[in-house]
């Protein structure tokens, strides 16, 4: 991970993150950024649960191109708060979207036109604060948002980039096509013969995917479908420490500057208490051609 | 079972706002509770719609601190993309959506972002999410709040998700948009109503052991009241044991 960060996420990128909104959440790589002090970043993502938060408290943010920031079963993000409120500890410039527009962003960039016309945010002062966003009679026209990086954290992938991932995907796919380049981490990493052999499930092309890390856990404390729960108590210990300055401080050098890497994270977690136990595996789609 | 959380009591009346055959853009906690208890009363065949990318029937079997809980997923209709779930609501067919707000006005505006000049605002609130998404393209919508004065406030200094504009007749149809907007403000107190076409929100019902007296002091700007206000029914003890089920550590219902 370190190594794919390095290499793929400069100072100053847009990186689209928590594309799925609450699950597969890559958290692990947002750690990582942390760890390697990146600066002025923009973030994109549909909704954000605490991720962005997080990189906001620790100052790697320079705007947020977003429908939502905080802490979804808790409420306020407090770091996202004190930016934008007292500059702490910078300030942060918001384009403000809805969820719908957001992805009409990614898929403007996707498709590569300038603009996707919608009739959402009619009425809606979000039209006021966003740049991108134009209104022309009865159809606002939102502006592409072309991530440099998309970050996913998915159930399984290969060598080769291939990513399998399912549940709800949000706005995953419009976010890699979009980007310039994908980085997927992974539960487990598998050979190409159970990738390709649901063609269908792969969420993108693998001429986006740049790097692919075997990350177990990445995303905790967002759940995976078939591997890991939602870690609700570990949102709330970090809405109520997150409330002071001081306190996410605190947070921060415990659970991002001063662990190693991800496995030495898992190793304070009750991982177990976590895991999916009651396994549902889907049946199999038959590919055969003669 | 007669005692009751105001929770509990806005998610009972945020049930009864879903009808049989609706599809429901769901969101987040209260909703969730209401529509499980609407699907096992009286909305059997309801479907719930979520922004993450999902459509069930069945309510999940257990306790969801957001949609993108696994258990929300096993057993879905559809595990789809977010876009996919928003082109339905874009044709108009979500029947109703619930909002969650910060702050709501006379006219049912809310705003979920700023409070204060969004440039160096006072409070910083999260954002729309999919809020004005359903305010716009729904074919009617509920939200749910805390009856404060901080939060029924006259007009709200931002419009995150539209309800009925200014006030002035049809406004949201000649702005063009699609949906019908709020047809109920649920709050802790009571619930508001808006005339047929639009305008200001007037006093429906107070819950229980509660006053218009009291809702009008706590409301920030001088509340019409309904000729025929009356009292909200309570929670049924069938409409308790469902919430309870759904929430049975009171995570959302016991404030």
């Amino acid at each position: 991970m370190a190594e794919a960060i390095e290499r793929f996420v400069p100072d100053g990128a847009t990186v689209a993150m928590g594309t799925a909104l609450e699950p597969l959440i890559p958290f692990a790589a947002g750690h990582e950024m942390i760890r390697q002090r990146r600066r002025d970043l923009n973030l994109v993502g549909p909704i954000s649960d605490a991720l962005f938060d997080q990189l906001i408290g620790a100052g790697c943010v320079r705007r947020v191109t977003a429908a939502w920031v905080g802490n979804v079963s808790e409420g306020l993000g407090h770091c996202y708060r004190r930016a934008c409120e007292q500059g702490i500890p910078r300030a942060v410039e918001v384009h403000d979207h809805s969820n719908f527009s957001i992805s009409l962003a990614l898929w403007a960039a996707a498709w590569h036109v300038p603009s996707l016309p919608t009739r959402t945010l009619l009425g809606s002062d979000i039209l006021r604060t966003n740049p991108g966003l134009t209104q022309a009679g009865d159809l606002v026209h939102v502006g592409a948002v072309r991530p440099d990086v998309v970050v996913v954290h998915v159930q399984r992938a290969d060598e080769h980039g291939r990513a399998h991932a399912w549940g709800p995907l949000g706005i995953t796919e419009e976010a890699g096509l979009a980007a310039d380049r994908v980085i997927v981490s992974c539960e487990e990493l598998v050979d190409p013969s159970v990738t390709l052999s649901d063609p269908n499930r792969i969420v993108f092309p693998e001429t986006k995917v740049v790097a692919v890390v075997h990350e177990p856990g990445g995303a905790h404390p967002s759940p995976v479908q078939g591997h890991f729960k939602r870690d609700h108590a570990f949102y709330r210990d970090y809405a109520e420490r997150s409330r002071s300055v001081e306190g996410f401080e605190a947070w921060l050098k415990e659970w991002v500057l001063d662990v190693k890497d991800r496995a030495s994270y898992l190793s304070r977690i009750d991982v177990e208490s976590l895991r999916v136990k009651t396994h549902r595996p889907s049946v199999p789609a038959d590919f055969g051609d003669e | 079972m007669s005692d009751y959380t105001a929770q509990e009591m806005m998610v009972a009346v945020a049930s009864r706002e879903i009808r049989d055959g609706d599809l429901v853009f769901v969101g987040m906690r209260l909703p969730v509770l209401a529509y499980a208890v609407a699907r096992n009363s009286h909305a059997p065949t309801a479907r719930g719609l979520f922004e993450v990318g999902l459509m069930r029937d069945q309510p999940a079997e257990k306790f969801l601190g957001t949609m993108g809980d696994p258990s929300n997923v096993t057993g879905a209709l559809w595990a789809t993309r977010m876009s996919n779930a928003m082109a339905l609501m874009a044709q108009g067919h979500v029947d109703l959506g619930f909002i969650g707000g910060a702050e709501v006005d006379r006219f049912g505006n809310l705003n979920t972002s700023y409070v204060g000049d969004p440039k160096h605002p006072r409070v910083k609130l999260p954002g729309s999410g999919g809020g004005a998404d359903i305010a716009i393209l729904s074919r009617r919508w509920v939200t749910l709040m805390s009856h404060e004065r901080r939060r029924l406030v006259d007009r709200v200094s931002f419009v995150t998700s539209p309800g009925h504009g200014d006030g002035s007749h049809r406004w949201r149809k000649r702005n063009g948009l699609l949906g019908g907007g709020p047809s109920a403000i649920v709050t802790t107190l009571g619930v508001l109503r808006f005339p047929e076409g639009g305008g200001e929100a007037y006093l429906a019902t107070v819950h229980p052991g509660h006053t218009v007296d009291e809702v009008l002091s706590e409301t920030g700007w001088p509340l019409h009241v309904s000729d025929d206000v009356s009292e909200t029914s309570a929670p049924t003890d069938a409409e308790l044991t469902s919430i309870r089920r759904f929430d049975p550590e009171g995570f959302w219902t016991r404030g």
